[in-house]
């Protein structure tokens, strides 16, 4: 049991950011074509993030340095815990410490332009920390424990059927979490959209490949959770999951290729409104039955 | 067990000491000597308790004489009570006082034939621990207390220095504070509990300003009518039953005796009073008009809390029951909305307050679920809290001192500015709200149990506020880092030894209390459950305490072994971007008149959309509805 979760756990660590490079790849090929372009090669990402790696480093302030790799650092943490499979409540907790010294190192610069794009970045961890935590309630719910693996391995059918609103609150954040059009209000993956480029606006080389590389842990990490929607001792139900995974990718691709940027107010508006109605439901009705 | 009258006893002498002692650097010299005193004490007690194997100990059965000098006392309060407000024409706060202390002394004067239990003094896990917590952190204070007040009486100089009365009042509480948690009778409580309200609106109408008056009347009343509420539960306790000890309550309450749901109703009431929980909030904001010292001891690190202690003392009795889900939803309601509401202040004194009361909430929604893994959770948040806040307190008033501001938009860059201070703060806010420092594990344990417990809304209220509880405090260390506008101008540290003193033992303390509360958590706080449901193994299990561990040693270590890591690299400085309009300095720009600009910037605050303004009143409403209908419920779901 230990033994595997920690072969799980060092895989993460080492492949992370291979898997995520290569779908965040996959993803701009997908996004050309909905744009009817050819789009960048399948491994632009990693061609991008050598060349930052041998840049020399720029930066307007030298403490962002450290504070970036505290994030990076901390969200390998969360995704090592997460695929041993420790406490899912704890994961999310070690995230959204690493998310605040993300937000550290873009107002540490005092530059406009990042220092705005950091007090968004606030607003978008207001807007999914509620459906991330009742997420983790609602794993509770139905599993009577907060283990992941005690979560994965039970031999149950897939939690997503006791679970489909918190499935629809948690992929909703989702968007916020991935950068993803409407929600992209803090950065985007866009060249320039109107607070330039927003928290990574002052990010340069290195300090912008390590965010680079965080996001690909992060989203290896939140596609993990995706999965564990529809995990179980059942091997076959490995196979779901990643189809799931795939398909939520897919539609968060569209819904970026197929959406204007919203203003935040109306992201936090919505983002709680959907988890109220969607997690909070299903929260009741779970309760209720229990 | 000599040391117990001595702590209760002695700081009322020192109180006595300080209001004659007009010589200031003489009365300095009594308070340091005091408070150390009162702190060895403290020591003394723990120690003596402990050899005794830390049992629950009930001492001074026969006591006669001190309840006719307590009675005595009441009505001295009552006198003091009804000559201020009569001079400040509040006519109708003195009412407040005055038909309790009648209640009550009539009452003990009609001979109702009362079972007085073992004891008048009690000594166990809970009490020793809030023992704990005021005489290390008052004493503190109190050291702090005399260098902060020399700087304040320096830069208000409008004020009259009345510092004799001002630290009369401060180990007048302390006795206070000591005989309300050691005391077992609930006469006695109902007293000190009195002395308390009575010391903070002194202590908020210090300054004489004409908003303090107002602030501090207005704190009174709502005090006074927990009392009201204390006394009238009491006396109701005492006519049908016969009993006037808090164990003998908490055990016809656990008993299920419908007659214990009244008191426990009325009582659990005066606790949200002083807690500050909503509709009565309001009080705790304005109080904040007082000298910091005092806001930092009574408004934030233990007065508030003797509402938090009773609440815990109740919790057995409330569970299941419809006053522990009365306790439950206010105390949730009362989390996230003033943490929302702590969003939209700027003013660094008024989100601590809108804080302490978020996490009062909390606590006294711990309170309410009433099992033993909230009330695990809701210890350690205690805990956490009055030392952080005690510590936020500290700094903010220090940090006024030198900046002459304690806006939170002009902190921007502290770190740069008054290092010392920022932190200070820096520590205090992460003990608040980062991982691993204690409130996060709390607030996992009080998840987890309100989803065990069923208590759906109490789950939702939780996880919204928690998200709205780390915007503002994220908000604020980021402001304390940024690199500053203010590089030109330059401040001065003008802390006083004695402060520093204080702030760097909290600190210490802080940064402790996160590395060894897995310790805490095995040897006294799972004692402390054990004592009061007579079950309990350790909350924690061995797997999320390893976890804790790691990621203690991870999250301290990371920053530090990168900062190193970075401090040698190679780095080529250069402006910030803005569209080319840089004039050679990151602090300006050219702007459309072709003019050089100071750069501002500036946090979120969005006081139009969810200032006090705006959701006080209606939450205020709300939680008032909720409060009367259910009480209304449950008194007459026992006299009908």
């Amino acid at each position: 049991m230990i033994y595997k979760g920690i072969i799980f756990a060092i895989a993460y660590v080492l492949l992370a950011p291979f898997v995520g490079g290569f779908l965040e790849g996959v993803d701009r090929k997908i996004s050309a074509r909905m744009q009817r372009r050819v789009g960048p090669p399948v491994l632009q990402p990693f061609y991008d993030v050598r060349k930052l790696l041998n840049k020399q480093t720029i930066s307007v302030m030298t403490a962002q340095t450290f504070l970036l790799m505290t994030y990076m650092v901390l969200m390998i943490l969360t995704g090592f815990m997460f695929f041993y499979g420790t406490d899912i409540l704890m994961c999310f907790f070690v995230m959204s410490t690493g998310a605040t010294f993300l937000y550290f190192a873009s107002v540490v610069t005092s530059s406009p332009y990042s220092s705005i794009g950091a007090q968004r970045e606030l607003i978008q961890m207001m807007a999914y920390e509620p459906a991330v935590l009742l997420s983790c309630v609602g794993f509770y719910l139905a599993a009577g424990t907060f283990q992941v693996a005690e979560i994965a391995g039970g031999d149950h059918l897939s939690y997503f059927l006791q679970l489909p609103g918190f499935f629809v609150a948690f992929v909703f954040i989702l968007t916020i979490k991935m950068r993803k059009s409407p929600f992209d209000i803090s950065t985007s993956h866009h060249a320039h959209q109107e607070l330039i480029k927003g928290v990574t606006t002052e990010m340069g080389s290195k300090n912008l490949a390590i965010f680079q590389i965080t996001e690909w842990y992060e989203n290896v990490f939140l596609m993990g959770v995706v999965g564990l929607f529809f995990v179980n001792s059942n091997v076959y139900s490995v196979i779901v999951a990643i189809v799931a995974i795939l398909l939520v990718y897919f539609l968060e691709i569209l819904i970026d290729n197929s959406s204007a940027r919203m203003k935040w107010a109306d992201m936090l508006k919505l983002s709680w409104v959907v988890t109220l109605f969607s997690a909070g439901v299903n929260l009741i009705i779970l309760m209720v039955i229990r | 067990m000599q040391v117990i009258p001595f702590l209760i006893i002695f700081p009322f002498v020192v109180s006595l000491l300080m209001y004659v002692t007009r010589v200031n650097k003489v009365r300095n010299a009594i308070a340091y000597i005091s408070a150390v005193i009162i702190m060895i004490a403290t020591g003394v007690l723990f120690a003596q308790w402990g050899m005794g194997g830390f049992k629950e100990i009930l001492v001074y059965q026969e006591t006669a004489l001190y309840d006719h000098v307590i009675l005595g006392a009441e009505w001295v309060l009552m006198l003091l009570v009804t000559v201020l407000s009569f001079k400040y024409r509040k006519y109708w706060v003195s009412l407040l006082s005055i038909l309790p202390t009648i209640l009550l002394t009539w009452f003990e004067l009609s001979g109702v034939q009362l079972n007085e239990g073992a004891g008048h003094i009690r000594v166990d896990h809970l009490s020793m621990l809030m023992c704990l917590i005021v005489g290390v952190i008052g004493g503190l204070i109190v050291v702090y207390a005399v260098g902060y007040m020399h700087g304040y009486h320096h830069h208000h100089t409008d004020i009259p220095d009345r510092r004799y009365y001002f630290f009369a009042l401060l180990f007048l509480f302390l006795g206070a504070m000591y005989g309300f948690v050691l005391s077992e009778n609930l006469l006695w409580i109902d007293f000190f509990w009195e002395l308390t309200s009575i010391c903070s609106f002194l202590l908020i109408g210090y300054t004489k300003e004409p908003i303090a008056i107002t602030n501090c009347f207005r704190a009174l009343w709502m005090n006074l009518l927990g009392g009201c509420a204390l006394a009238i539960g009491i006396v109701y306790l005492g006519l049908t039953s016969g009993e006037v000890t808090m164990t003998a309550l908490v055990d016809m309450g656990v008993a299920g005796k419908t007659l214990a749901v009244i008191p426990v109703a009325l009582i659990a009431f005066a606790a949200l009073t002083k807690a500050a929980q909503l509709p009565f909030s309001t009080w705790l904001i304005g109080a904040m008009v007082a000298p910091t010292p005092s806001s930092a001891l009574l408004h934030s690190a233990t007065m508030v809390k003797a509402g938090i202690y009773i609440l815990f003392r109740l919790s057995p009795a409330m569970r299941g029951t419809t006053t522990g889900s009365m306790i439950a939803l206010v105390g949730g309601f009362t989390f996230l909305v003033t943490s929302i509401m702590a969003i939209a202040q700027s003013d660094g004194k008024k989100v601590l307050a809108f804080s302490t009361i978020s996490n009062l909430g909390l606590m006294v929604a711990c309170a309410g679920v009433g099992t033993e893994e909230t009330i695990w959770a809701g210890v350690f948040l205690m805990l956490f809290h009055a030392i952080s806040k005690s510590l936020l307190f500290q700094d903010v008033g220090a940090t006024e001192n030198a900046l002459h501001s304690r806006d939170i938009e002009d902190m921007h860059g502290l770190l740069y500015i008054l290092p010392r201070l920022a932190i200070f703060m820096f520590i205090g806010i992460a003990g608040m709200f980062l991982a691993p420092f204690g409130m996060l594990i709390s607030k996992w344990a009080a998840l987890k149990a309100s989803v065990d417990e069923g208590n759906i809304l109490l789950v939702i209220f939780i996880c919204f506020g928690s998200a709205t509880t780390s915007f503002y405090w994220t908000k604020w260390m980021g402001k304390i880092i940024s690199a500053s506008h203010l590089r030109e101008k330059t401040f001065k540290d003008i802390t006083k030894k004695n402060e520093v003193i204080s702030l760097g033992i909290h600190a210490v303390l802080m940064v402790a209390l996160c590395v060894l509360f897995p310790l805490l958590s095995k040897i006294y706080v799972t004692p402390l459950i054990n004592e009061m449901f007579g079950t309990g193994e350790n909350v924690l299990n061995d797997a999320i305490l390893y976890m804790l561990v790691i990621i203690i040693v991870i999250v301290f270590a990371v920053p530090g072994i990168s900062f190193l890591y970075a401090k040698n690299m190679k780095v080529n400085t250069k402006l910030s971007y803005m569209n080319g309009v840089n004039t050679g300095d990151n602090r300006k720009f050219t702007d459309a008149m072709g003019e050089e600009k100071t750069l501002w910037l500036s946090n979120f605050y969005f006081h139009k959309v969810i200032g006090q303004r705006k959701l006080m009143i209606p939450s205020q409403i709300f939680s008032l509805a909720v409060i009367v209908i259910m009480l209304c419920m449950i008194i007459g779901g026992v006299l009908a």
